[in-house]
């Protein structure tokens, strides 16, 4: 089974990708910031990651561009998932290493529109 | 909710017009395609804008019905290991067999632009690829405005378009994302319909009409393919959605997708 690491301050975000997410088939686990996601990271990578832009701790920017030097940190997918919808700030997103860019508000299609183009259809 | 006898006559005026497929038991259906038509030519219910058709509406009207009843999905890169197959190799091999003269592709049901423009964006980064001529039509006016215009909401651009694509074509402009011009210059639009005459439409090397013949009626089916099969150039291609095939006039040429030749001009085409 695929594994799907949804990062994002709000709990009601986590609680619907996870939703989506697993009636895709993927496992998922939740990080409120950063920081949370990234000591998953490092237990053990995911497939995927959902990844939010503004949280506190550390936010999703930081986190992709930190997550890249990890050792096999270039294997998870990421995908972020923001409000942000600047062309600018998506580059920026895309350049920082994420592969992917959903602009909320989204729903199942989207997601799993995205997941299939990056080869993790679960 | 609309009577029986209505939905009936409805799917009449639509395989008459198009030939259409409309299935008078889906209420859900024609009632969501209907209702934003009905609120905005200002008809108090769907009822009251099937009773003006059946009672002599004038032309407009009735197409504007048929055209809502066909509105494809709108879907940048829809199946879009496809498209990647196209421009790596069924474009080039056409080239190659037109040695400098121009490849020309037609999008036949082309609806809001999804499919000619994931094409074209393709296309406009190639290289080698040489040069090629597009082509897009469809049934509804209104849908090629829209598709003319390059203008896409936040949803629709999220709908198949990977966001390196998003960011590479596409300019903000309020909330709408807007395809950038070199793009846009790429097509030519024209509104068809496939079951008219189309003998004067020109000769193609390839064409586009995925996901239609299955909302057709099997005459109108049969009709359209045999037109295609003429607008083939030779050597030509027919590309159907992957859950289509063609009829006995044309044979497949490509194992993951619904990719077709004609029988009669066979040659290498992809």
């Amino acid at each position: 089974m695929k594994t799907c690491l949804v990062v994002d301050d709000s709990r009601v975000i986590r609680k619907v990708s996870r939703r989506i997410l697993e009636e895709l088939g993927f496992e998922v686990a939740e990080a409120a910031d950063g920081v949370e996601a990234m000591a998953w990271c490092n237990a053990v990578m995911p497939d995927a990651i959902l990844l939010d832009w503004r949280m506190p701790a550390m936010d999703g920017l930081e986190f992709v561009k930190k997550l890249r030097e990890q050792p096999g940190g270039d294997k998870p997918k990421v995908v972020f998932c923001s409000v942000e919808n600047d062309l600018e700030a998506i580059r920026e997103a895309l350049d920082a290493g994420a592969d992917e860019y959903i602009m909320k508000p989204f729903d199942g299609a989207i997601i799993a529109g995205k997941l299939d183009y990056l080869g993790l259809a679960a | 909710m609309t009577q029986n006898q209505d939905r009936a006559y409805l799917a009449e005026v639509c395989l008459a017009r198009a030939g259409l497929h409309v299935d008078p038991d889906k209420t859900y259906l024609i009632d969501s395609r209907l209702a934003p038509l009905a609120r905005r030519e200002c008809f108090s219910s769907i009822e009251a804008l099937i009773d003006a058709l059946r009672h002599g509406a004038d032309d407009r009207l009735v197409w504007a019905a048929v055209e809502a009843m066909a509105l494809p999905e709108g879907e940048f890169f829809r199946d879009h290991r496809v498209f990647a197959e196209l421009v790596e190799d069924v474009v080039p091999a056409l080239a190659r067999a037109r040695d400098g003269q121009p490849v020309r592709i037609w999008s036949a049901a082309c609806g809001t632009g999804q499919e000619i423009y994931s094409l074209a964006m393709l296309l406009a980064d190639a290289k080698g690829v040489g040069q090629v001529e597009l082509f897009a039509s469809d049934l509804s006016e209104r849908s090629l405005e829209k598709a003319q215009s390059g203008r896409y909401s936040q949803f629709e651009v999220q709908r198949g378009l990977p966001a390196r694509m998003l960011v590479r074509h596409f300019e903000k402009d309020g909330e709408w994302f807007a395809l950038s011009p070199r793009v846009r210059q790429m097509v030519r639009w024209r509104r068809v319909n496939l079951i008219d005459d189309l003998s004067r439409m020109g000769q193609f090397d390839l064409i586009l009409c995925r996901n239609l013949l299955n909302q057709l009626a099997p005459e109108a089916s049969a009709k359209v393919l045999e037109q295609m099969e003429a607008a083939l150039a030779p050597g030509g291609a027919l590309l159907l959605g992957q859950n289509e095939s063609a009829s006995r006039a044309f044979m497949r040429v490509a194992p993951d997708m619904a990719l077709y030749a004609s029988t009669n001009t066979a040659r290498s085409a992809a």
